[in-house]
């Protein structure tokens, strides 16, 4: 064994958990080190709506106990920005200028959020809901604030919505599209979801766009709208979406659109350097193609898969899909895969308005590409399932959207084979 | 590892291995005060399915490779390193339903009796046999190694 191995993992979230844990299992020995420019062991980015609302404490908000690293054997460098990395030398750059060599490198650079250019977003009480400081900084700066305006209807932006409002806040969003969650639902299933906002004293503007953040100096005071006039607030979440952060990757070698491009082992088009999560284009399945998907077990996967090959056992990504599950103010909503799609496919829909219940899978050549489910959750992942291996539902797709729908229903050939192995058969 | 198998051609659907994993999941571990007074109710970790004459038992099946490890956000879901059995931390659960959406077999349960936490078959750690195996009146239920 040469004594100068060394593995590097820039980042420090689920993908490099992942990684660690992969490696772990192959190799006990190699030198591993961590660096990420947040001050933290990792934390889960979707808890820190949690933490805001004051439902989980600190300690919760960590992804692995406190002796990982340690139990691990990684060496940590933590709130240390790397600057630049030099593929060529084997080398990555420290803020401090400090050059750091590897054998084999990881970038888990994660995404950041997109921010819109209008006028103010510069100013102190803009906000982001991506980071646990900029959530801490949220936390302090609403103490002294009333109300809050919500630039984008998506994922992140509803969780800061709930959180804001939970603690006492007048909470306006502002979604750009006719709908709130536009990329994963569609029109009918939205619907539930605005009456539902609606119900819990959410003011809600579609079609519409703020233009510019106003206020005194480096405060908020309004925003501005396209459409609907101005609004008051005391402070503004941005949250219109996140891209595969590639400040690392620019001006390298590495092959990039838009995110970092990887093969099936994720390894980059630079040799030994790889790649995993939301920083990736990963192969998604059902549209055939790479395309960033930034959702959290993808990053898993892609980390897991990255580890391992690093340490020398062969895995392959086999592709993934978009998946989201989230409860907004107590609503549960799953989607997966081409769920807002509304037309050019067969699409079977279940809904009960009243029980703010709403159902849907979308079909193609007999197999379920995207499904939402809204109210009713319950055995999701049996669909999900459905979905990745690709399963032809012909013969029972009438029944997936039913209350009483359950593994019974997947063919029995399949079945056995998930439950039953052979020996024991 | 040891797993809880399935043999569907011999499950009646009496329903017995729901009552027995409910009662072992209870507080007093008593069927009569565990379903008369302990409310809300506990859930049991197994799903029974039943269409037309067939019918089966189904929980987790602690998958090599599990999916709701993968997805969970918090860390709750995990391996215990020496029985290899997936277990869910329900103190570090929040709810939020990641690994009910990648569970392909659906059987990560709600349990919305006080703070919303997934709950699943944890394989009767303190038995020797799982209980809904052991009290299974004509081995529809096994345990045995992979």
């Amino acid at each position: 064994m040469r004594k100068s191995r060394n593995y590097l993992i820039v980042g420090n979230s689920v993908a490099a958990i992942a990684a660690i844990e992969a490696i772990r299992e192959v190799d006990k020995t190699v030198p591993i080190t961590v660096i990420s420019q947040e001050p933290y062991r990792a934390y889960s980015r979707s808890l820190v709506s949690h933490f805001l609302e004051g439902k989980v404490t600190i300690e919760k908000v960590f992804y692995r106990k406190k002796d990982f690293y340690q139990r691990n054997k990684v060496q940590t460098i933590l709130g240390k920005r790397v600057i630049a990395i030099k593929p060529k030398e084997k080398k990555i750059v420290l803020e401090d200028r400090k050059r750091i060599p590897y054998t084999k490198l990881l970038l888990t650079c994660g995404s950041k959020p997109i921010l819109p250019s209008v006028k103010g977003i510069e100013k102190k009480d803009v906000f982001t809901f991506t980071t646990w400081d900029e959530v801490k900084r949220l936390a302090k700066t609403i103490k002294k604030a009333k109300s809050a305006v919500v630039i984008g209807g998506g994922m992140i932006g509803l969780k800061a919505a709930e959180g804001l409002k939970s603690l006492g806040l007048k909470v306006t969003i502002v979604e750009q599209a006719f709908q709130i969650l536009p990329a994963i639902l569609d029109k009918d299933g939205s619907k539930i979801i605005h009456r539902h906002l609606k119900e819990k004293g959410i003011r809600l503007i579609i079609n519409d766009t703020v233009l510019e953040i106003r206020g005194k100096g480096k405060k908020v005071e309004r925003v501005i709208l396209g459409k609907s006039g101005e609004v008051d607030c005391d402070l503004v979440v941005v949250a219109i979406g996140v891209t595969p952060n590639l400040d690392l990757v620019k001006g390298t070698a590495l092959k990039a659109k838009r995110g970092v491009l990887v093969d099936r082992f994720m390894q980059t088009s630079v040799k030994e350097v790889y790649a995993a999560g939301d920083v990736v284009e990963a192969y998604d399945f059902l549209y055939g193609r790479k395309r960033p998907i930034p959702v959290w077990p993808l990053a898993f996967q892609q980390g897991r898969v990255a580890g391992s090959n690093m340490a020398g056992k062969r895995m392959e990504y086999r592709g993934g899909l978009i998946l989201n599950s989230i409860e907004v103010f107590g609503l549960p909503i799953i989607t997966a895969g081409l769920s807002a799609e509304e037309k050019g496919y067969e699409i079977l829909t279940k809904s009960d308005p009243k029980k703010k219940v709403y159902k849907k899978i979308v079909l193609r050549k007999g197999q379920i590409i995207g499904a939402i489910l809204v109210g009713d959750i319950d055995r999701a992942g049996i669909i999900v399932g459905l979905i990745k291996d690709r399963l032809d539902v012909t013969n029972f797709k009438d029944e997936i959207l039913e209350e009483n729908f359950g593994y019974i229903y997947v063919p029995k050939e399949f079945r056995a084979k998930m439950v039953l192995p052979l020996e024991v058969r | 590892m040891k797993k809880i198998y399935v043999k569907e051609e011999y499950c009646m659907g009496c329903r017995l291995c729901e009552i027995h994993c409910l009662v072992a999941h209870s507080k007093s571990k008593k069927i009569i005060k565990a379903y008369k007074e302990e409310f809300p109710r506990v859930l049991p970790r197994l799903i029974v399915e039943e269409k037309g004459p067939i019918s089966f038992a189904l929980q987790c099946r602690h998958c090599e490779e599990a999916p709701c490890i993968e997805a969970c956000l918090t860390g709750a879901m995990g391996r215990d390193k020496k029985s290899g059995a997936v277990t869910c931390d329900e103190d570090r659960c929040v709810g939020c339903w990641m690994c009910i959406m990648v569970c392909p077999f659906g059987v990560i349960l709600r349990d919305e009796r006080e703070k919303k936490v997934a709950t699943k078959c944890d394989l009767c750690p303190d038995e020797d046999i799982p209980v809904c195996v052991a009290k299974c009146p004509n081995e529809a239920l096994v345990y045995e190694e992979e």
